[in-house]
């Protein structure tokens, strides 16, 4: 008999499967369910942007590219990231297309992370940090965002984290599942913590192009003397509807990036040519399906958030990505609690806000890449389940 | 005003509140724009698209395409007028190409449309000739699908 549990690895078995699938399972079975779940557009690739991956495949672009990526792509993404938020990369080096931001992720921890390595995250937050942390043979060390600091990392929770063991600090903003996002002067109250040290910031500004109110998103890269301390990671799956082509990229100093490329090149070769000939075409031709996009997820915004409110759910007011993170405590049950109920009761699937860490307890994503026909009709039953809830 | 005309194009029955919601105005705003473009004659009216084939009733519809003769300083506007006037017309427009111009006729049955050309249409003195199209199957009216929707790909939840 084989023994495959003692098989895998000990880092393996030791990183924490996600207490929540089981969940996951329940609704994935049930009819009818109204999900306010996922964490992907609903908007489908605008369809140039389809057509130019067409184009490639009838042209018999079929082989691996660069393992930098295609030297056109990088140009774009360099000249993109200059035009938008002020950045400069140099195409040649300072530039890696990857399988999605979270390759990117993946790879900037396993380059940096050696034993005993501490890797500051704070939660709630993206999912993939903590066990790629832990995988790499890094401490994770979590600091808890606060619904009164409006979900920001504070310079004092940052200076309070850090220790001479510190390496990286993920800095995860507009921020899944809160809506938090970083402006310019709390990015440069972080800067001021950062500056002088030998720390890293991993910036995952996937969400970059999602923020509402009059200002747009701005990259701790851009802050004086936070280039050299940063790697900035952003793909195409959110900000262009591109999900399921699986393209991100990460932008740093040549050094970093060079170790990065020498990870992707033996684990993954190169990026998938069709998405990379699309982002192309995304890059160049894309600011107005982005725009309309931006607007479209605005409106369903203030429609979720301005309903979940006169429900008396308290619902701090995300400004980024397309979730928000109402508080459910005045139910008095817990997060996971919650949802269940309100999936059986009412079959309307949420997630939990301890999926995100435990400080995500007391709270619930809510995703709002719906149209407004399902929103009012998820936001109807879960007044329902509130008022059958003493 | 612009975005308030796209959330009524997608969904007329969006109440007052929710629009003003999404648009970051006043219900009272968003009442008096309404008013406004109403008045402007920019909102016509508000309709409801039904797929008449998942009914009892029986519903019929075809394109006829009209070659007519234009009136002197009248153009083709007193034959569109004229036509337009006819209650089981749904839409008459002024095409460029082969044909002048298109209605759209609804009826119970291909029958009653067919007599509705030859004894409505056919006669009238600057129609020079006719030709009905009846439609077949119905996949998509006013940008919505009318009889699949297509189901949600996405993982039901996915972090």
């Amino acid at each position: 008999m084989m023994d495959y549990e003692n098989l895998m690895t000990e880092r393996l078995r030791r990183v924490k499967p996600s207490g929540i699938r089981r969940f996951f399972d329940i609704a994935a079975e049930m009819d009818d369910v109204i999900s306010l779940s996922v964490g992907e557009p609903d908007f489908m690739t605008p369809w140039h942007v389809r057509q130019a991956g067409i184009h490639s495949l009838e042209k018999g672009k079929t082989h691996y590219t660069s393992n930098s990526g295609l030297m056109e792509l990088r140009r774009e993404i360099s000249s993109y990231l200059s035009r938008r938020f002020h950045v400069s990369y140099h195409p040649e080096n300072e530039v890696l297309v990857t399988v999605g931001g979270s390759e990117a992720i993946d790879l900037c921890i396993r380059s940096l992370v050696d034993y005993g390595d501490e890797v500051i995250i704070p939660e709630p937050s993206f999912v993939c940090y903590r066990p790629i942390t832990e995988m790499a043979g890094g401490v994770p060390v979590i600091i808890e965002t606060k619904s009164e600091d409006r979900f920001r990392l504070t310079a004092e929770q940052l200076r309070n984290a850090i220790t001479p063991r510190t390496k990286l600090l993920i800095l995860p903003y507009p921020n899944n599942p809160t809506g938090a996002v970083m402006r310019r002067e709390h990015l440069e109250a972080i800067a001021e913590v950062i500056r002088g040290t030998n720390i890293m910031v991993l910036a995952d500004e996937i969400y970059g192009e999602l923020t509402y109110g009059k200002a747009c998103h701005e990259s701790i890269a851009s802050i004086e003397g936070m280039w050299e301390h940063t790697i900035l990671i952003s793909g195409f799956s959110k900000s262009y509807a591109m999900t399921g082509w699986r393209l991100g990229y990460a932008c740093g100093p040549k050094e970093i990036i060079g170790a990065m490329t020498k990870l992707h090149q033996f684990a993954i070769m190169s990026a998938p040519t069709t998405a990379q000939y699309a982002a192309v075409e995304a890059m160049r031709a894309g600011d107005g399906d982005i725009e309309s996009m931006r607007d479209e997820y605005d409106m369903r915004r203030r429609l979720i958030v301005e309903g979940l409110r006169s429900l008396g759910l308290d619902c701090f007011e995300p400004e980024g990505a397309f979730y928000c993170f109402p508080c459910i405590r005045s139910t008095g049950m817990d997060s996971e609690t919650f949802c269940e109920k309100l999936l059986y009761d009412q079959k309307v699937a949420l997630v939990p806000g301890n999926a995100f860490g435990e400080s995500g307890e007391g709270f619930v994503r809510v995703s709002y890449c719906y149209s407004t026909k399902h929103i009012i009709e998820a936001l109807k039953r879960i007044k329902k389940f509130l008022n059958a809830t003493p | 005003m612009e975005k308030l005309l796209k959330l009524l194009d997608e969904n007329a029955r969006l109440s007052n509140e929710q629009m003003a919601v999404m648009l970051g105005m006043t219900p009272e705003e968003v009442a008096a724009e309404i008013d406004r473009l109403e008045k402007q004659g920019v909102i016509r009216g508000y309709k409801t698209v039904i797929n008449w084939d998942k009914t009892e009733r029986e519903y019929v519809t075809a394109l006829i395409e009209l070659k007519v003769t234009p009136k002197r300083d009248l153009g083709f506007d007193e034959i569109a007028h004229t036509i337009a006037a006819f209650e089981e017309v749904q839409d008459v427009y002024l095409m460029s190409g082969g044909f002048d111009v298109a209605v759209m006729l609804n009826g119970r049955t291909f029958q009653e449309i067919a007599m509705f050309v030859a004894k409505r249409l056919s006669p009238l003195e600057s129609v020079l000739s006719t030709a009905t199209h009846f439609v077949l199957s119905r996949y998509k009216e006013k940008g919505l699908l009318m009889n699949t929707v297509p189901p949600d790909e996405r993982r039901n939840i996915l972090l």
